[in-house]
């Protein structure tokens, strides 16, 4: 075993774990936090995919941000009383969950049976594409239309959260 | 390899100890000036001139009992001063405080790791710095606390803003994000006698950079996290001990991280102007480098220390008008105007 | 290196549309309180995107770098959504100001989804597809929500929004298997793989999940549960539109990534999509018998012609891209014009939305009950409106592709659909009431609906109109 699969299979327990954690959690926080952790995990996972770019944007935008926004939220919000937020099990529930159990098993199933089916290409200079230099330069030629469509995008959701959220429509 | 490994640990080790004991030297320091401003006398009786006041701190500190509240939510009450320290300590790894070095047979860079998106590191350290304030503040179970862990949080975020765009227009002119190239940009002289400094390029960038910098280490006129008639001790009310001790460390280390990024992106980094047509050795010049950026960021560090003792504190919502209506659109506008004078 | 700049010249309806939103912003924000500025600023921008859309009609050069597709397919599909939208802005203007939530920025957010619509129609990767997807949505997870006040508006924009969340979760999962297993996301290069993708069972698995994806886009049964609640609660004009554009664009994507991409004929895919096109006719057309609420009715009515156009996607022939071609268009004059009606009707605090508060309109109002019984007759598929022919090509398409038992549901519901439509047309002309609209319909709004009633008789009468041109589209 190499470092990097050593690395992978670490990050990718972390990830899956925090994740479960996240929403199993009773507490709000602790359920943000655990998606923190879950964030850095991922970003690891860029990391041995050589695209520090990306990796570096993950806890940028992510954790530093928004989940920040969110622990603001949650905070501010004061659940409070957090035994009214778990449910419990009724006949009702089982349904949905046994039916979401049996899509996961299906899933879990075909990827394992599928993974021959996963084309080997080796890209050449995979190192490469992770950087700044690479990003940047796919953003502004190749992708330059779907990078101008985003911009739009995060204006029409700006100005949705202004409609909805500005406290008097004077 | 392992050659690279011990490199990279002592040079990680002989970092934190320089922080570790500047931080000592700061507190002194601060409490000095602040003394000599407000006509007082300040430390004087531990050691000469009261030198070893701020050792005694820490060892009262240290040997405080650790008090975590009834009602605190232990585990979280312990992790936040943790990655408060955690990411205080772990900017400086990007930041070069020199040129490259003959040591050994072998030359090395100044820097604990040259990584290629070196500034984007710091910010994003530096973003995960909020969390320890905002966590200190939730798991204490203590309405002050809470309300100054939010406050910092908002204000933390919203200066953040103005200080990432206020690096775009440096990164612009030098055309990269790694630091020591940063750095080395600055070496030239513009007509052969200015210093290619950022200060002089980017003056607007580098005003709304200090200003968000102010802001991001809680440092007056921006420390509303921990307005003392208001919050009693903000986030850190509910601290005692070591734990309070981290925190009190955290501040300074990003006071000192703070100084560094500046003086790295906008001072020169390491550059001393002319000394290199002096004809002195490698070595030498080195060194003498590393003492321009020590230097360098002494000056800023004093700069904070004078500022805070002169200064009163904002409102909380002057402070976000500040940074929303002022440093933001300030800093979008230069680095539209950077853009312009770049492609003419 | 080519420079996509140029590109922008051509790609004229998209970009004059998303300037002239960014025009009706600043119309707003720099006349205060005057959103009838926005609201003629808005229609100035529909004009112009729709005249840029007829003259493209010809190219056919795919842009930047084969992100965006222009001319035939795409600029008819334009048509459609820019009348859906112009037709909801018209009658939007009155329904607002009777609300007191004329504000501009409804229009710039319409405009904005329009963007979006076009960008899902005209896209030819799969990245594209999802911008356009999220930018539709985004503006109508706040437009269903415009009346703050309102709790059910608020319950409707919150399920809308949580709902559309998840399944854009679907859809970028499946656009990440797809990509993982074709190594690209441009379309065409997907489609000419897809032969031998098509025995990849990842691959297989990212597709099923753009079904889900976009079977909750369109509303289709199993993923149609938000559809009655949020089209009750939003404003009755944004249900018009989401039940039309929006059902449109969904249904344009469908058929560029599953019929002209992956060319489903006869495989499994179109096995799930008929069986999903058959369960949306069943469960849309009997629920909407129980409704009393008519846009609950309505709501489950468009989850039924959900149904019928996806059974003619399930044919995945020529026929079927064409019938849905002239299905969509038929269908979003009808049901804005019968949504169109009943916002002139509603009444604050949600009065005169059932059936009962209809009894006697043709002795008020006669041209309004005329009005609203071309609809009805429309939307039940009765001759010699445009909705028959709609639902004729459909199934004509699946008996072309051997699927006789979907046509033969397809017919069997929609005679249970003429209950309930023809219910509303009964109570019109034949029972005495005091139906009556409090306040005058404005003569922009009448002309608007007069408009789409007339081009409904006149496609009933002449669909080789539509047909025709259609049919040049898919031509290969």
């Amino acid at each position: 075993m190499t470092l990097e699969t050593i690395l992978f299979y670490a990050l990718s327990f972390v990830s899956v774990g925090s994740a479960l954690m996240m929403i199993t959690r009773r507490s709000p926080v602790m359920s943000a936090l655990y998606l923190i952790l879950n964030f850095f995990a991922l970003a690891g996972l860029y990391l041995t995919l050589h695209a520090q770019f990306i990796a570096v944007i993950q806890i940028l935008v992510y954790a530093g941000a928004i989940m920040v926004l969110f622990l603001f939220v949650i905070m501010l919000l004061n659940l409070g009383d957090e035994k009214k937020l778990s449910e419990k099990m009724s006949y009702k529930k089982i349904i949905p969950a046994g039916l979401s159990f049996g899509l996961l098993m299906e899933l879990l199933y075909i990827v394992s049976y599928a993974k021959s089916d996963l084309p080997l290409t080796h890209i050449e200079r995979a190192t490469e594409i992770g950087t700044v230099e690479y990003v940047g330069k796919a953003l502004f030629t190749d992708f330059l239309f779907p990078f101008e469509v985003t911009s739009i995008l995060l204006l029409a959701a700006i100005i949705g959260a202004v409609v909805l959220a500005k406290k008097k429509l004077d | 390899m392992g050659m690279e490994i011990l490199v990279s640990t002592a040079k990680f080790l002989i970092v934190m100890t320089v922080i570790l004991v500047s931080v000592i030297i700061l507190v002194y320091l601060e409490r000095r000036i602040s003394a000599f401003i407000q006509n007082r006398t300040g430390p004087n009786r531990v050691g000469p001139y009261g030198l070893f006041q701020a050792i005694a701190d820490v060892v009262k500190l240290l040997l405080k009992e650790d008090i975590v509240p009834k009602n605190a939510y232990k585990p979280v009450h312990d992790l936040a001063p943790i990655i408060s320290i955690g990411a205080a300590l772990s900017t400086f790894a990007v930041i070069p405080v020199g040129n490259t070095i003959e040591l050994f047979g072998t030359t090395m860079k100044l820097m604990i790791a040259d990584v290629n998106i070196g500034i984007l590191y710091i910010l994003s350290v530096t973003s995960i710095g909020v969390y320890g304030i905002t966590l200190a503040g939730w798991s204490s179970n203590n309405k002050y606390s809470l309300l100054g862990g939010l406050r910092s949080s908002a204000q933390l975020i919203s200066y953040e803003l103005s200080m990432g765009l206020s690096i775009i227009g440096v990164l612009m002119i030098s055309g990269t994000l790694r630091l020591d190239q940063i750095v080395q940009h600055q070496t030239m002289y513009i007509g052969g006698w200015l210093p290619n400094w950022n200060i002089f390029l980017q003056p607007v960038a580098f005003i709304t950079f200090v200003v968000a910098a102010f802001a991001e280490t809680n440092r007056l006129p921006f420390d509303l996290p921990e307005a003392e008639p208001e919050l009693v001790g903000g986030y850190h009310t509910e601290y005692t001990g070591l734990k309070f001790g981290l925190f009190f460390l955290a501040e300074y280390a990003n006071m000192i991280t703070a100084a560094a990024v500046i003086t790295t992106l906008f001072l020169g980094g390491w550059h001393l102007p002319y000394a290199e047509n002096l004809g002195l050795s490698a070595f030498t010049l080195s060194l003498l480098q590393v003492l321009a950026f020590c230097a360098k960021v002494t000056v800023i560090l004093l700069f904070f220390i004078v500022t805070r003792w002169t200064l009163p504190r904002f409102r909380y919502d002057q402070l976000m008008d500040i940074g929303w209506k002022v440093m933001l659109p300030l800093a979008i506008a230069n680095v539209l105007v950077t853009g312009l004078i770049l492609v003419l | 290196m080519n420079n996509y700049l140029t590109d922008f010249w051509q790609a004229t309806p998209i970009v004059s549309l998303a300037i002239f939103a960014l025009l009706t912003l600043i119309v707003d924000a720099a006349g205060k309180d005057k959103p009838v500025l926005s609201y003629w600023m808005s229609l100035i921008g529909i004009v112009v995107a729709a005249g840029f859309s007829v003259a493209s009609l010809g190219a056919s050069t795919p842009l930047f770098n084969t992100m965006l597709a222009q001319g035939g397919y795409s600029s008819y599909c334009n048509l459609i959504f820019l009348g859906s939208a112009f037709l909801c802005i018209v009658l939007s203007r009155n329904y607002l100001e009777r609300l007191q939530y004329h504000r501009g920025e409804f229009y710039v957010l319409i405009i904005l989804a329009t963007v979006g619509m076009m960008l899902m129609a005209a896209a030819l990767d799969l990245m594209i597809i999802f911008l356009g997807i999220e930018l539709m949505s985004i503006c109508l997870y706040v437009l269903a929500g415009f009346i703050r006040k309102k709790e059910k508006a608020n319950e409707s924009s919150l399920k809308y929004f949580l709902l559309g969340a998840f399944a854009t979760g679907f859809l970028l999962y499946g656009i990440a298997l797809i990509y993982g297993t074709a190594g690209t996301t441009n379309l065409a290069l997907i489609g000419k793989s897809f032969p031998q993708l098509s025995h990849n069972s990842l691959f297989m698995i990212g597709a099923g999940m753009l079904i889900v994806a976009f079977s909750f886009k369109v509303a289709a049964v199993p993923f149609h549960m938000w559809a009655p609640d949020v089209y009750e609660g939003s404003p009755t004009t944004i249900s018009a539109f989401m039940s039309t554009g929006a059902k449109a664009a969904a249904f344009a994507v469908f058929v560029s990534v599953f019929i002209r991409t992956f060319d489903i004929g006869g495989t499994k895919l179109s096995d799930v999509l008929a069986i999903i096109a058959a369960v949306s006719m069943i469960v849309g057309n009997v629920t909407a018998i129980a409704q009393n609420n008519l846009k609950r009715m309505l709501a489950y009515s468009s989850i039924a012609h959900a149904g019928y156009m996806l059974s003619g996607i399930a044919a995945g022939n020529i026929e079927g891209e064409t019938g849905i071609l002239f299905y969509l268009s038929a269908y979003v004059f009808m049901n804005i014009g019968a949504f169109g009606i009943i916002s002139w009707m509603e009444q604050q605090d949600d009065k005169k939305l059932t059936f009962d508060d209809y009894a006697g309109l043709s002795s008020q109002h006669p041209a309004v009950a005329a009005l609203m019984a071309i609809f009805m007759f429309s939307l039940a598929g009765i001759p010699p409106f445009a909705g028959f022919f709609g639902k004729y090509y459909v199934f004509l398409a699946a008996v072309k592709a051997g699927m006789t038992w979907l046509a033969i549901i397809g017919v069997l519901t929609s005679l249970i659909s003429v209950y309930y439509y023809l219910r509303l047309v009964v109570l019109m002309y034949f029972r005495d009431g005091q139906a009556s609209i409090e306040e005058k319909v404005s003569a922009p709004a009448m002309a608007a609906i007069s408009c789409a009633a007339l081009f409904l008789i006149v496609l009933g009468l002449y669909p080789s109109l539509v047909v025709d041109i259609a049919k040049g589209f898919f031509k290969i």
